[in-house]
């Protein structure tokens, strides 16, 4: 069976989805970190309209011309301002060494691709891989929180979770009506602010964005 | 008793592609050099420098160390020899050649390795250091880069359904064209592989004799005169055969069948286009990455790796 070449094209762009999120998890620079979440949020807006073409639903044009604006220019331009603000370019410290967290990725891979599967079998046609493709990404997105001490990382790790999460609605299930959309994106934006007000608070608190500090706080 | 007349077309069409290889595989490096040399404002010295190279190295008298053994005399040519086998076995000008049925690609890879190991061997021999810090140095790239390659080749292979490249490549160049984001993944990777096993510049420089950074150079410091023009030009037809095996997987198209002469000239054409951009492509990547650190290749090579099996994985996921 010979499946559309649009299709072809979206399970291209789900694929480098994937190698974005790898990409995220291998790197040691935060200004890195910002440019490849920004790519992310470029492929997402082109799959979005590419979704919104092949199945002529002509809501998600303006959730992909959403995504354009909130996740490729103003989320990386105002993460960039913080970073400038804070003066944080310096690499990112991880918890285990970057080739270990590699092969954790594969193996989340792997494991998402299995969970996903009987999924896929429900689902009928197009997007039958697609969900395995956003659940790693959405699980290699925690594991990007996890492993990284720094508060300013865990933000790019959050806003790719949420861009898995984004494709994931977009590609299986054709997208969510357009009011949800727009709180979503709502919340984000919210929540990046919120992040960036938390940052000067923590940094004036502990004098640094490493959130091991944070453990001070418990009471025992 | 009669030979039918195919198979002698089949080997005519064999030994047109054993002749043109040996003989256009320096001018692939000396093409590459001279890329190099114009991305860095250079004259360079001309694509058919490499010939030159070769031409005073077989003229010159071959000098040995004392305690050369017989291994240390031979391994240029069966250096030579497996990577002449090499690129005899991939289909460059035509599909289904008669030598390509005497190993697949998991073969292939092992020709590779056994040259490798009788360099490595060589170069221990004579006993000096640079010797066997070249060689231990080269098996440290070979060993992590050797996995990503086979990987590389299962992805291609799961498409096709065979581990034979003349069928991988009917299957790949002869049908409708489709979108492979596996392929995409085992194309990137396989590109690392081919810039460390090659000794370019990301991993080792092909240019240096700095006795921190070589690793290939090393291992051939004691060879002169014929061997080393033999071991040069082994270096140029392993370049040849990468290049050509990454064609073969990832740009088959307009490729010849056996036996079909009027398609030949337009599939020559097209091979030299490709070979021109990759050649040009490899001069870019090289001039615009700086050489690594030495403990930073199996992580670079880690990177192939995990590549490669991303695609075989999302081949199986998504069934392209």
């Amino acid at each position: 069976m010979q499946t559309p070449f649009i299709l072809q094209f979206i399970n291209l762009l789900a694929a480098l989805l994937l190698l974005i999120v790898f990409a995220m998890l291998a790197q040691r620079r935060i200004l890195s970190l910002i440019k490849l979440f920004a790519w992310q949020g470029a492929l997402l807006t082109l799959s979005t309209a590419v979704v919104a073409y092949s199945t002529a639903q002509h809501h998600l044009y303006y959730s992909a011309a959403l995504t354009l604006a909130l996740k490729v220019l103003l989320l990386p331009w105002l993460l960039y301002r913080l970073i400038h603000r804070l003066n944080v370019r310096w690499e990112v410290e991880t918890l285990i060494n970057i080739p270990a967290t590699m092969l954790v990725g594969i193996a989340l891979v792997i494991f998402s691709f299995n969970l996903a599967a009987p999924i896929s079998q429900l689902a009928e046609g197009i997007t039958r891989g697609l969900i395995g493709i956003a659940l790693a990404c959405v699980l290699m997105s925690l594991l990007i929180m996890l492993t990284r001490r720094k508060a300013v990382t865990q933000v790019v790790a959050f806003l790719s979770l949420e861009n898995s999460l984004f494709f994931a609605a977009t590609s299986a299930t054709q997208g969510m009506p357009l009011v949800v959309e727009f709180g979503i994106a709502l919340d984000v934006l919210v929540a990046t602010f919120i992040f960036g007000i938390f940052f000067f608070q923590i940094r004036e608190t502990f004098d640094s964005l490493d959130i091991m500090h944070m453990e001070k706080l418990k009471d025992d | 008793m009669m030979i039918a007349p195919e198979i002698i077309l089949a080997i005519v069409f064999q030994l047109t592609q054993l002749l043109l290889v040996v003989l256009a595989a320096p001018l692939l490096s000396g093409w590459v050099n001279q890329c190099q040399a114009w991305l860095q404002n250079r004259s360079g010295a001309g694509v058919l420098q490499p010939y030159r190279v070769l031409h005073k190295l077989f003229r010159k008298d071959a000098v040995l160390a004392h305690n050369a053994s017989w291994l240390f005399r031979i391994t240029p040519y069966i250096v030579f020899g497996c990577m002449w086998l090499a690129a005899a076995i991939i289909p460059i000008i035509a599909v289904d050649l008669p030598f390509s049925r005497a190993a697949d690609v998991i073969a292939l890879v092992g020709v590779f390795a056994l040259a490798r190991m009788f360099i490595a061997l060589a170069a221990m021999d004579i006993g000096t250091a640079f010797g066997s810090l070249g060689a231990r140095r080269e098996m440290l790239v070979s060993f992590l880069a050797e996995p990503a390659l086979l990987m590389v080749l299962f992805t291609a292979s799961m498409i096709s359904h065979s581990t034979q490249l003349p069928r991988i490549v009917e299957s790949l160049a002869h049908h409708q064209f489709v979108l492979y984001p596996s392929l995409a993944f085992a194309a990137l990777a396989f590109v690392i592989v081919l810039l460390a096993e090659n000794a370019r510049i990301p991993v080792d420089n092909p240019n240096t004799h700095l006795e921190l950074t070589m690793i290939h150079e090393a291992m051939i410091l004691e060879y002169s005169a014929r061997h080393l023009a033999l071991i040069e030009w082994a270096s140029s037809l392993k370049l040849f055969a990468y290049v050509s095996i990454g064609i073969a997987l990832f740009l088959p198209h307009g490729i010849a069948e056996v036996g079909n002469w009027a398609a030949l000239p337009l599939a020559l054409a097209l091979l030299l286009l490709k070979l021109i951009l990759a050649g040009a492509g490899l001069a870019v990547l090289e001039v615009v990455s700086a050489k690594m650190r030495i403990f930073r290749a199996p992580e670079f090579l880690g990177t192939a790796f995990l590549l490669a099996v991303l695609g075989l994985l999302i081949h199986f996921l998504l069934g392209a």
